[in-house]
């Protein structure tokens, strides 16, 4: 009953997954159900004149092809609901902003046949100039403030006089990094089934936010918020995209209107690609100084990434440099170019992910030209506040960290000197890198309830997108309210339940667990209260919110990522052969699943540093790695050893009231980095852009 | 996927007679992706995957496997393995277990390219639809070939399995209407010229019934390396299948066939005659592999393939002849 917290139970919904009967929101058995296909544009920007849909209609099983000359109009109109929401392409204008954009929908009575009439619709449009490539509109880069989980920020900070500091450094890096532009593609692709009832609606959707979706769907139709139910109860994967509302989210829900049924709508695979954001390209460039004694004396950190005409999202890579190292002179630069693709969106550690890499890549670079041990230059110039506000850290144990994975790695054996180590053929390197990733905690809320019977159920509208949320919040209810584990049941994913914030920013086990145990503490005081076993249901709420407190402090999680790398030296082939993780997180809610977490972050890391890419056609406007045979994520050959290890307790009284920080994130941080350093230390070739294809290191 | 005609062959008699614009289905991983994705139409489907062509043979100094052998069968077969360990090899570097499972030695010989403009519906392909154009010429062409290309189409050939085939000089035994016949596996594959929608030089209804692959001393030597962007389950960025056999400090006979670069898979003569009575060395193989590679036409994301296909086939020659790298 106590010490429930950090055991390592299995998932919850481990079983129903694996043996197909967990319902995805695809799923949901509806009566009358009817199969929409989107039609997508093949140009990048045009007005579209026509959309012949006469030889889909003919095809057997069709029920409609809705296209923006015979879609119904929004009473709310499409555009977004608050700031963060995403801008839709809704068949509500003749615009083409970028390829791949939904121009029309196909309806029919199966899948099958939807699809088919998808391909026979025939889309007229008349072109208009466009362009997918950074470097035409580098000289419209223009300043935006950072919007992440944890608040606004400006786009750019300066502590101290940069300029002056490297003019007089004795030892100086100043390279340029490039991240591309990538997918994500979680298993299960975007679905949403929505069905009408009257002038209310409900929406199963494949989401990692419920109130949100409702939020946008109720302003898109004009109906007060309560009229719109979501209901999520499994996330076949997340990692940022499904963070917003998307356009076959509304087109579902106005299809259904429009023809009187249900209608579901799940995205192909190549309809992933520029629909529904995927994480924007970035040029950043680092300008890192150091004494002689190897004390950081300037840092800048300028990043350029690219949105769509026609919203703003900005991936705020060079923020990272504003909390990672003691330096008196710091400053960070973030620039927007807008190009005619799809908005991008969060993908996970959306910034801290793509800055980290050239940051770290960039401290590697100034620790190798000062010949000092990369760990002993990151000691050196350790953050004891936070470099810029001064502020305290809530809790910090970076220093643990290094000393746990260079000690688990086996960090002291290592050669500093490139292309010195031979493995059977290959070039043998090592490399490392921290990593780190805000503390965010938002308002949430839970109810929690004693049955007669002894057993209990929280509910949350929060959603468990394969982190564990079933599992860990049933466990913070055992321990708070003092019952067995398997007494307590956990249920989530419904704009019925109490409000949750969108899954999203690392944000969920800490806000989720805080208001969880605020609702059973004040259930067990209750109980406590009329000294009896009920013989009716008690229930009590549980609402939180971050302090005052909290803003007088910096909340990060930290890590450090060691890789080992193995390279052809002819053929430029990288595996990576080992990678540890260690990481301080807070109060580790399942060990287990903590693990998993850390794990999945570190792979994602090795498909950052070797693999993924969103090719685009820049003469078509294109993606053209538009299946999980082009677009490559890590196969289980690429993913050798990876160890994640970590801190069960990190004691911290303010990051919130469970004392969790999220651990979605952070293990991706500094991954890509650490990869590339080592490839650095087999190859002695520095590879700044990602991905590091063979080509690369020939 | 449009609607067809669905029938399943009794037998390879059967198959033949009913064959004519009919698509036989055998493993079904390459024909049913791409009729989901529509590039391919077939108004009517032949089963061919329950005929009796799955036996893996040595007889008459030859492995002899049946058009409907798995990947894995041939891949894992003892004297395979034994007798051409390029051929398993290659086979094994291909594709995921899953995929090899269900994919036969026939549908592999007629495997379409990935080129991913010929995917994609919203592009032009003279390859699927001839002279409509080509998006790729000046698209994104990192995984496209250097060699045997035309100004219709600079797709690459996709399988390993056919690389490693043709450096074995196999011959594909097919069933027509007009009877048997046996296709050099260097004569199946045709360059796209002005018709890369023509790909293989089979006969209307000609079915392909089996392998035969010649068993000697040097397809014993037989070796498979290929360079791609991840460890498994990616298409080559260059892949070259050897044999070198060397007697007395001397090669006696080389062949190498290449991957990953060419609209067919690449065997040049020349490249190959130019080792004889050499020394199995680096420079023997470089000289080759430079001669092999004459005549690439590198495109901007492609251009690296030429140096890459040359180590990778000095890669495979060294490990063929057993030299030390």
């Amino acid at each position: 009953m106590s010490d429930e917290i950090g055991k390592p139970y299995p998932r919850r919904d481990g079983r129903a997954k694996v043996t197909g009967e967990a319902v995805y929101s695809y799923e949901w058995p509806v009566p009358g159900i009817l199969y929409g296909v989107l039609v997508t544009s093949n140009l990048a920007k045009g007005r579209i004149t026509a959309v012949d849909s006469a030889a889909a209609e003919r095809e057997p099983g069709v029920i409609a092809v809705l296209t923006p000359f015979n879609a119904m109009k929004l009473p709310g109109g499409a555009k977004p609901a608050d700031t963060g929401d995403r801008v839709v392409q809704v068949l509500q204008d003749d615009q083409i902003l970028y390829s791949n954009q939904p121009v029309a929908v196909a309806i029919a009575d199966t899948f099958e046949r939807a699809l088919h009439a998808a391909a026979q619709v025939r889309v007229s449009a008349q072109a208009l100039p466009f362009t997918v490539r950074m470097a035409d509109e580098l000289h419209a880069a223009f300043p935006h403030d950072i919007r992440t989980s944890a608040g606004s920020q400006p786009a750019d900070q300066l502590r101290g006089d940069v300029e002056a500091a490297l003019r007089r450094a004795e030892h100086k890096v100043e390279a340029d990094y490039e991240t591309p532009p990538e997918t994500h593609n979680p298993l299960e692709p975007h679905a949403t089934l929505a069905v009408w009832s009257g002038d209310r609606l409900t929406l199963y959707d494949a989401t990692q936010g419920i109130f949100g979706v409702r939020k946008k769907l109720a302003k898109a139709f004009a109906l007060p918020p309560g009229n719109v139910r979501v209901i999520t109860k499994y996330v076949g994967g997340g990692f940022g995209c499904k963070g917003s509302a998307w356009s076959h989210v509304v087109i579902a829900a106005l299809a259904a209107k429009q023809l009187g049924r249900p209608v579901k709508i799940a995205l192909t695979r190549p309809q992933m690609f520029g629909i529904v954001g995927g994480r924007p390209q970035t040029q950043q460039k680092i300008s890192a100084a150091a004494d002689k004694d190897g004390r950081l004396i300037a840092l800048r950190h300028e990043t350029v990434s690219t949105t769509s005409r026609f919203d703003d999202f900005i991936e705020p890579a060079a923020l990272v440099s504003r909390h990672q190292y003691q330096c008196e002179n710091i400053e960070t630069k973030h620039r927007l170019v807008r190009l005619d693709i799809g908005t991008p969106t969060y993908m996970r550690a959306p910034g801290e992910s793509s800055g980290s890499f050239a940051l770290e890549s960039a401290i590697d670079e100034l620790a190798h030209e000062l010949g000092i041990d990369p760990i002993d230059f990151r000691l050196k110039n350790y953050a004891e506040t936070d470099p810029i506000e001064g502020k305290p850290f809530s809790s910090k144990s970076l220093r643990r960290c290094y000393e746990l994975g260079a000690e688990r790695f086996g960090w002291q054996k290592r050669t500093r000197r490139p292309e010195l180590v031979l493995r059977a053929g290959k070039l043998v390197g090592t490399g490392m890198a921290t990593a780190a990733y805000p503390a965010n905690y938002t308002k949430a809320s839970a109810i929690a309830r004693m049955n007669p019977d002894g057993t209990v159920l929280v509910q949350s509208g929060a959603v468990d997108i394969g982190g564990g949320t079933y599992t860990v919040m049933a466990q913070v209810a055992a321990e708070t309210l003092g019952v067995p584990y398997e007494k307590v049941k956990f249920d989530l994913g419904d704009t019925e339940m109490p409000e949750a914030p969108r899954s999203g920013g690392s944000i969920t086990a800490a806000s989720v667990a805080s208001a969880v145990e605020a609702a059973c503490r004040a259930l067990r005081q209750k109980l406590d209260a009329m000294g009896e076993r009920p013989r009716k249901p008690v229930e009590a709420l549980g609402e939180v919110a971050p302090s005052e407190e909290r803003k007088k402090y910096a909340l990060h999680s930290f890590g450090a990522q060691f890789a080992e790398v193995e390279v052809d030296p002819d053929l430029g082939m990288v595996r990576v052969t080992r990678l540890v993780g260690a990481f301080a997180a807070g109060r580790i809610l399942n060990a287990s699943l903590a693990r998993s977490q850390f794990m999945g972050g570190m792979v994602w890391g090795i498909g950052m540093a070797l693999h993924e890419h969103s090719v685009y056609d820049e003469k078509l406007g294109r993606i053209m790695t538009r299946d999980l045979a082009d677009y490559h994520v890590p196969s289980h050959k690429d993913v050798v050893i990876v160890d994640p290890i970590f801190i069960p307790v990190e004691k911290d009284d303010v990051v919130d009231p469970a004392g969790v920080k999220g651990i979605g994130e952070i293990g991706i941080t500094g991954a890509a980095a650490a990869i590339g350093n080592a490839v650095f230390n087999a190859t002695g070739k520095r590879v700044r852009a990602l991905p590091i294809t063979p080509d690369k290191l020939l | 996927m449009r609607l067809f005609t669905f029938q399943r062959a009794a037998n390879v008699d059967e198959a033949v007679a009913s064959g004519a614009g009919a698509a036989f289905l055998a493993g079904g991983t390459n024909l049913v992706d791409l009729m989901k994705i529509e590039v391919l139409n077939p108004e009517r489907v032949l089963d061919v995957s329950r005929l009796d062509l799955a036996k893996i043979e040595l007889r008459e100094g030859a492995l002899q496997i049946g058009a409907l052998a798995s990947n894995t069968a041939v891949a894992e077969h003892a004297e395979v393995m034994r007798a051409a360990p390029g051929l398993s090899q290659a086979l094994l570097s291909g594709a995921s277990p899953q995929l090899r499972n269900a994919a036969t030695v026939g549908g592999n010989l007629l495997q379409r390219t990935r080129c991913a403009y010929y995917r994609d519906l919203g592009t032009r392909c003279n390859k699927r639809e001839p002279n409509s154009g080509c998006d790729a010429m000046e698209g994104w062409t990192r995984m496209h070939a250097v060699l045997g290309v035309s100004d219709k189409c600079i797709a690459a050939h996709p399988s390993d399995m056919c690389v490693a085939l043709y450096a074995l000089e196999a011959m594909v035994r097919v069933r027509g209407p007009a009877g048997e016949r046996d296709i050099p596996i260097g004569e199946l594959h045709l360059l796209p010229g002005d018709h890369p929608e023509r790909e293989f030089s089979l006969r209307p209804a000609e079915l392909i019934t089996g392998v035969r692959v010649p068993i000697d001393a040097l397809a014993a030597r037989s070796r498979y390396v290929k360079v791609r962007d991840r460890q498994s389950y990616a298409f080559a960025l260059a892949s070259c299948a050897a044999a070198v056999q060397v007697e007395g400090g001397a090669i006696r006979a080389a062949r190498f066939a290449l991957g990953g670069v060419g609209t067919k898979p690449w065997r040049v003569p020349e490249a190959e005659r130019s080792m004889q009575g050499r020394p199995p060395t680096r420079e023997t193989f470089a000289r080759a592999a430079e001669i092999a590679l004459r005549g690439a036409v590198p495109r901007r994301d492609n251009a690296f393939k030429v140096e890459l296909a040359k180590r990778t086939a000095v890669r495979a020659l060294m490990l063929s002849a057993g030299a030390p790298s």
